[in-house]
């Protein structure tokens, strides 16, 4: 049975048309970005102009420069903190049987379909409490909300999947469970903790809602918050040209890292759901 | 005997150790979701403002519903609450429908074997790696009634003729959330799907080849029932952060009554008016009907969740 012709290149245009409904948005960021003055106006799809013009006035026009420096005092904080809190949790309720680890799982899955929202007021308060209003420390602390419930879950799901006969002989041998955790698991979780940070990372790097909340000067703002509110010379002309510039600038990093983990990604993803 | 003493002691030791191994994690969630959430459903019974939050009285029901002089105040009387769900709603049915046939039809082609699949995949995870404040910049500039490159082009096929005010027109505000959503949360839900499809057995695929069956059949009849519970998984995840909205209609509609969610009315309440109390009550509203959801998904849809996955 041949395949036809017609069925081939209806195939190769599905194709084709899914390639270019992925890619053209974020081609056309590029091609805007290096478009300066009256060129942002020619509304061609096809790169016309190479200005470095936008990329310069965003650094310079405000800190953009530190703004990408809080997201990534954020985002690696958090991650990190995530991690360390997730491995050992993970450690309980993926490879220890105990009562009540099925009702505790489901909390921590619920957690995760919370509306941000549903916290807000109360966040509010105990960042106010905490004296951290308008400082990094306040995102670092609501993002947890954000990253932790699924790291546990992810890493809880990889953990389970390794043999059981890992630790039972260390065990034996009278090692602390501390011992089991850092010599035995933590090598082989590496891979599993390298896709869940990204993902944590990704999380936090796009938070918006609590970083627009907490926030209140230009100096403390992440790079959503700072690329969401540029504003230009006047109220009702949004410099675009900046505006695209900003957003190439703060997106390659992240695409460069997906494409280069992209197996890791896909796996963590769908683990995070499909066996969920 | 005495082996059976030992391992049980051992055994009495590791529960104690995970619950040791538990608590920092614990902690730490309640302190970041339990106890916020508390304190939200707490303020929806008060009049707190956000100018001083220690100060508030405490007023019952009368946030969400309260009789005063002949007239209905209250979140439960407000139009632009109601205007807030019925736009969550919709947009979640239309952008979730959406993505689930998109993504299936990428998860299908992704699915084939055929030379580049890699590089497929890989541009697939480009929108879904792009922060959503950037998509909806991104796009908020490509649907510009006047620059836009989308009215560029459909003009120059011929479709429209006069420019689209995408975002700024009440009639077509909503859509162009959904567009962007779509855009950006279709790789998502193709990659679950894919994970899905991977699971499958093939030897009934040969026999159906074997025995001539329409491939769209086998796809309906086959294909379609042995997916279901994934597919149940990946619409629960994304109707639920469908419901939560916030980034994308805030950016790309910039805080418009015609197109706010129920997270966009409810943190204009609590932070643009400082109405700490009202917008605490909106927000548990907002949690309230997501709880339902899930309880009533949960248990419609026998979806197994928490106990062994495996």
């Amino acid at each position: 049975m041949r395949t036809p012709w017609y069925a081939k290149a209806g195939f190769w245009l599905l194709i084709v048309a899914i390639v270019i409904f992925a890619i053209f948005p974020f081609y056309y960021a590029i091609v805007s970005s290096l478009r300066s003055g009256q060129a942002l106006f020619s509304s061609s799809v096809w790169p016309d102009s190479v200005s470095i013009a936008n990329y310069v006035s965003v650094f310079t026009g405000q800190p953009f420069g530190r703004n990408i420096l809080n997201s990534v005092v954020v985002a690696v904080s958090v991650v990190a903190i995530s991690l360390f809190l997730g491995v050992t949790a993970a450690y309980a309720l993926g490879r220890v049987t105990f009562r009540g680890r099925g009702l505790l799982l489901l909390t921590i899955l619920s957690v995760s379909m919370f509306p941000q929202v549903a916290v807000l007021s109360g966040m509010f308060e105990l960042v106010r409490a905490f004296g951290i209003y308008n400082s990094l420390w306040s995102l670092i602390l609501s993002n947890m909300i954000l990253t932790l419930p699924f790291t546990v879950w992810v890493l809880t799901t990889f953990m389970r999947e390794l043999p059981k006969e890992l630790e039972e002989a260390a065990f034996v041998d009278g090692a602390s469970p501390w011992v089991v955790v850092s010599r035995i698991f933590l090598p082989l979780m590496w891979p599993a903790m390298v896709t869940t940070g990204l993902l944590a990372f990704i999380v936090a790097w796009n938070e918006f809602l609590f970083a627009l909340t907490f926030t209140l000067s230009t100096e403390q703002r992440t790079v959503p918050v700072a690329i969401a509110l540029l504003t230009g010379a006047t109220q009702f002309e949004l410099p675009w040209g900046n505006i695209m510039a900003a957003s190439v600038t703060v997106t390659v990093p992240v695409v460069v890292l997906v494409l280069i983990f992209q197996r890791r990604i896909v796996s963590g993803l769908t683990a995070g759901a499909v066996k969920g | 005997m005495a082996m059976s003493a030992k391992s049980s002691e051992l055994t009495r030791a590791r529960v104690r150790s995970a619950w040791l191994f538990l608590s920092p994690m614990l902690v730490v969630l309640a302190l970041v979701a339990g106890w916020p959430l508390v304190r939200t459903i707490y303020f929806s019974f008060t009049d707190a403002t956000l100018s001083n939050l220690s100060d508030y009285d405490f007023i019952g029901f009368a946030n969400f519903i309260e009789y005063y002089e002949g007239e209905w105040y209250g979140v439960i009387v407000d139009p632009d609450w109601w205007r807030a769900v019925y736009n969550t709603i919709w947009f979640t049915v239309v952008s979730v429908g959406l993505e689930l046939i998109l993504g299936m039809i990428v998860a299908l082609t992704l699915n084939a074997a055929f030379p580049g699949r890699g590089m497929l995949r890989a541009a697939i995870l480009i929108p879904w790696a792009i922060p959503t404040i950037v998509s909806a910049q991104m796009w908020g500039w490509m649907l510009h009634d006047q620059f836009g490159v989308l009215n560029a082009i459909l003009m120059g096929i011929g479709i429209i003729s006069q420019p689209v005010a995408w975002t700024a027109s009440p009639d077509t505000a909503l859509w162009a959330v959904v567009m962007v959503d779509v855009w950006k949360t279709t790789p998502f839900m193709a990659l679950l799907i894919l994970a899905a499809l991977q699971m499958l057995p093939s030897d009934c695929y040969e026999a159906a080849r074997v025995d001539g069956i329409n491939p769209i059949k086998v796809f309906f009849k086959v294909t379609l029932p042995l997916i279901r519970p994934a597919l149940m998984v990946a619409i629960i995840f994304r109707a639920l952060d469908a419901l939560r909205i916030f980034d994308l209609i805030y950016v790309l509609t910039s805080n418009s009554r015609d197109t706010a969610s129920m997270s966009v009315y409810a943190r204009q309440q609590l932070v643009d008016f400082q109405q700490v109390g009202y917008g605490s009550a909106a927000s548990t509203l907002l949690f309230l009907i997501i709880a339902l959801l899930i309880i009533v998904t949960l248990m419609v849809g026998r979806v197994r969740l928490g106990e062994d996955p495996r």
